[in-house]
């Protein structure tokens, strides 16, 4: 019976705030972008445009669904219900902790443990583009179709140098269990991490892994299948209401669990950088100061009218934030043991996604071209070399 | 109390259900889309089974290649040539005079097969097989049957390059 019970509550913890970092992920997209281009971004709904998500939501649900004349229904609708499931699926094996105790509970932080979840997680990746192409395809309409096309070569194109830049840390780690894979990186400094380690090599790969999950996730520079100024939105022009924001969940979705994955294979998984005694101030230090900032915007220099009231609140809170923290790292480590891998974790995660917001705002798309011929003359050839480069590195020192 | 059901038989009599009805939509659908997305279906019902009997490194590796490469090319090239609808045609009658003994004399085969080689077999027990994962696969691959695999990797790739000059000569 325990066993139900914490699997129950491990689900409704991991998809709650699953979800509610899909909808949060838009707003800081939004925010980003605006602030890479001069602008303010949203700023209407809440303060500083913190309620948006939920406004979104609410327009995107109650908006008519349409569905037009001459699809072929069944395909168009099952399209987006393709999309969601696999990308929310792979949330499943992704471990965001140690094994914890907790009321006389042993349990691991994580929904399920597989023993082969890499090759779990690239199964459902390969399979979540048949969502894309159908969508393009059923709504019989030549710019949807050609964006599925373009989806669907894209994908298998760079599910190759992903994948072989999956197996590259594999073979230093000698495991395909994504919980035992971080486990190995752990103890000490972030050398220890698989994308340090025999240098360059695996960063090289972590390279290759990242822009290919560029591509597999249709982020810019790659967004070819939805390119507006080509396709006109691509593959869900003809989407509407909660099919669209179906499509639009998995995109977020995808992005998310991909850098999950980098996180746990790449970057150590919960570990902090450096040992711990040192490393569990780190998150206080870093909520007092941004608490800090906060209230001297907001009290000292208040840009704009609000400002006054809001920067203060959210100063106090993050300086109560930074209080759990420390009190976490020291005089309560039952929260400590779930708090302080949790916050690494969330850490790294937060630092990839910054990183594909950061380059959305910078780089240009690629031509489509371009983007077929980089993938099979350049990450390719620059995967194998790294794999097998890594092979006989281990073959002679490991 | 209620008797707890054999989960896995439920589960097998689920999946073997859905493989089946699944490729039978393969053949009967009208439209070529369809019948690659019931093929994918029964792969995917195939790869749970796998699963269950104790072949994860199989079951995930049949999701990868088969589901997620494979069919996604079918699907590709099927988009891309933009088929339609099955139209019905002429009557022919041939088909239906060989197919139909054929199909009878398949049918003996297969019950010879059972009738005699049913009673020799062992019941399956699901979770008894613990040899599935990718080490021991991979440590035959290497060992007793490395000579087929090297010889099968030769294969493709010469189909590879035979596609390559067969595709270059139509654009020339």
């Amino acid at each position: 019976m325990d066993f139900f019970l914490v699997s129950l509550i491990k689900i409704v913890v991991v998809f709650g705030a699953f979800m509610t970092t899909l909808a949060y992920l838009q707003w800081v997209e939004r925010k980003v972008l605006a602030h890479i281009q001069l602008r303010l971004g949203p700023q209407r709904v809440g303060p500083h445009g913190l309620l948006q998500p939920l406004a979104d939501v609410i327009k995107l649900a109650t908006k008519e669904g349409v569905i037009p004349a001459n699809v072929n229904t069944f395909f168009y609708i099952l399209a987006p219900f393709l999309a969601v499931s696999l990308a929310l699926i792979s949330i499943a094996v992704i471990p965001f902790g140690p094994a914890i105790e907790l009321f006389g509970v042993r349990t691991n932080l994580e929904l399920t443990s597989l023993n082969i979840s890499v090759l779990f997680v690239l199964a459902v990746s390969s399979v979540g583009v048949y969502g894309i192409a159908l969508g393009g395809w059923a709504s019989n309409n030549k710019y949807s179709l050609m964006g599925g096309l373009r989806s669907s070569a894209q994908m298998i194109s760079y599910e190759l140098p992903m994948a072989i830049a999956l197996a590259t840390p594999l073979l230093v780690l000698n495991t395909l269990d994504l919980r035992q894979i971080a486990e190995r990186q752990g103890g000490g400094w972030f050398w220890n991490w698989t994308a340090f380690s025999y240098p360059p090599l695996l960063f090289v790969a972590f390279f290759v892994f990242l822009v290919s999950a560029f591509a597999e996730t249709n982020r810019v520079p790659f967004d070819l299948p939805e390119a507006e100024n080509e396709l006109v939105a691509g593959f869900h022009t003809e989407y509407s209401s909660l099919a669209f924001a179906g499509f639009f969940m998995a995109e977020y979705a995808n992005m998310l669990t991909i850098t999950c994955v980098a996180t746990t294979i790449f970057l150590g998984g919960w570990h902090p950088p450096f040992p711990a005694p040192y490393s569990n101030f780190v998150p206080t230090a870093l909520f007092w100061f941004f608490g800090a900032v906060l209230l001297y915007h907001g009290l000292a220099q208040p840009f704009r009218r609000w400002d006054r009231f809001t920067f203060p609140i959210f100063g106090v809170l993050s300086f109560g934030l930074g209080a759990v923290f420390l009190a976490a790292a020291t005089v309560l480590p039952i929260i400590g043991q779930i708090l302080l891998p949790v916050f690494w974790f969330v850490a790294k995660v937060g630092v990839l996604l910054f990183l594909f917001i950061w380059v959305r705002g910078t780089l240009p798309r690629f031509r489509y071209d371009q983007l077929m011929r980089f993938a099979w003359t350049f990450l390719f050839p620059v995967a194998l070399g790294c794999l097998l480069l890594t092979g006989l590195g281990v073959a002679l020192f490991g | 109390m209620i008797p707890m059901p054999n989960l896995d038989v439920l589960a097998f009599l689920v999946l073997a259900t859905f493989a089946v009805l699944c490729g039978l939509s393969v053949i009967l659908q009208k439209h070529a889309v369809a019948s690659a997305l019931s093929l994918i279906g029964v792969m995917g019902s195939l790869a749970v089974l796998y699963l269950m009997l104790g072949a994860e490194f199989l079951a995930a590796v049949q999701m990868i290649v088969y589901a997620g490469a494979i069919m996604v090319l079918f699907v590709f090239v099927i988009m891309l040539l933009n088929a339609g609808s099955e139209k019905r045609g002429p009557i022919h009658y041939f088909p239906y005079l060989v197919g139909i003994p054929a199909l009878l004399a398949f049918l003996g085969i297969i019950g010879w097969f059972i009738f005699n080689e049913l009673p020799q077999t062992a019941v399956v027990k699901f979770g008894a097989f613990t040899q599935g994962g990718p080490a021991p696969i991979g440590r035959l691959l290497f060992t007793q049957y490395l000579l087929p695999f090297e010889v099968t990797s030769l294969l493709v790739l010469i189909a590879i390059i035979g596609a390559m000059v067969l595709a270059k000569k139509e654009i020339d």
